[in-house]
């Protein structure tokens, strides 16, 4: 459907708001960059609630991270996790080759500075989606080349 | 699906933009920004998506913007009512607006414009294809009216070729 432009027009125009009516500066880059997650966050919440109502109840924290890695992604983002990983502690890193808020940035090294402010959302659109499914975690992103980038999800043991 | 996506990541925006600035008007005039700078973008993924040729009056405009380019983006299909004589306003009434799913107005917010991101969009869309207009909301269905109803008024057509001021 169309509506994912308009979308990723949304979400560009909400990064480069976000960081206008802030001044120079790591602390307000980090305001920024919270911001952002927040309103991710706020999403996250509300999407998991409309994707999981009707769905069984999941066996196990692993069953979960897979639920987000296909149904939640695919539903968002048109396409599943490629490469999901963990350590079995509560450390998981879903792995995206194709981005797609990244996809149009740049394709390599050029802007990957930049990248971190579109990254801060849906590192909040996870955190909120698992928070209502009842786990509290830290989610961080890492681009080493666009459009592929890792999520790392860490379970906070309550 | 992900309609709700951009319906809820709306949503935030608004809550946050609330948070930062003071007041309603405030709020009214970012969203109205925003949505220029989004529409100025927009109007390219429609063109290339549609195929709809150039339009000859502002009625066919009208035509395309209910009937191919709302369907298109949200899903919906607004009618087009109250054209002035001279042809050159009209109205969109929105049954049901898509971007107020799940909303409620609290009391102390009663001037904001909640969707009014949308004028910014078709303002700086139109601008793109050389028409000046002003689009407001005349009623709003989270103000307690019937229907969602958008006024749009052709002020003028665009001669130079040079690009407006992108903020």
């Amino acid at each position: 459907m169309a509506d994912e432009a308009l979308f990723l027009l949304l979400h560009n125009e909400m990064v480069t708001g976000v960081y206008k009516s802030a001044d120079q500066g790591e602390v307000e880059n980090g305001r920024c960059i919270t911001k952002l997650e927040n309103m991710g966050f706020r999403v996250g919440q509300g999407l998991i609630e409309r994707f999981t109502k009707d769905t069984a109840r999941f066996k196990d924290e692993l069953d979960i991270m897979k639920f987000i890695c296909k149904d939640f992604w695919t539903t968002i983002f048109k396409k599943q996790i490629d490469n999901l990983r963990t350590n079995h502690q509560g450390i998981y890193v879903l792995q995206d080759n194709k981005f797609r808020l990244l996809t149009q940035m740049s394709a390599g090294k050029q802007y990957l500075d930049h990248a971190p402010k579109y990254l801060a959302f849906t590192c909040g659109l996870i955190r909120g989606g698992l928070s209502n499914l009842g786990i509290k975690s830290i989610v961080t992103a890492e681009v080493s080349a666009m459009p592929a980038c890792k999520f790392q999800v860490m379970i906070q043991k309550i | 699906m992900s309609s709700e996506l951009f319906t809820l990541t709306y949503g935030a925006l608004v809550t946050q933009l609330c948070k930062d600035y003071e007041n309603d008007e405030d709020v009214n005039k970012q969203l109205d920004k925003m949505g220029y700078n989004i529409g100025v973008r927009l109007i390219e993924d429609f063109l290339a998506r549609s195929n709809v040729g150039r339009c000859h009056d502002f009625r066919e405009t009208a035509d395309v913007i209910a009937k191919v380019a709302f369907k298109m983006y949200l899903g919906i299909t607004p009618s087009i009512t109250n054209w002035s004589p001279a042809g050159d306003e009209f109205s969109l009434i929105l049954e049901n607006n898509p971007l107020v799913d799940f909303v409620e107005l609290p009391d102390n917010h009663s001037s904001l414009i909640y969707s009014n991101l949308l004028c910014g969009v078709l303002r700086g869309a139109l601008e793109m294809v050389q028409m000046a207009v002003d689009v407001k909301f005349v009623q709003d269905t989270l103000k307690g009216d019937g229907v969602t109803e958008i006024r749009m008024r052709f002020i003028k057509r665009i001669e130079d070729n040079l690009p407006a001021g992108e903020e």
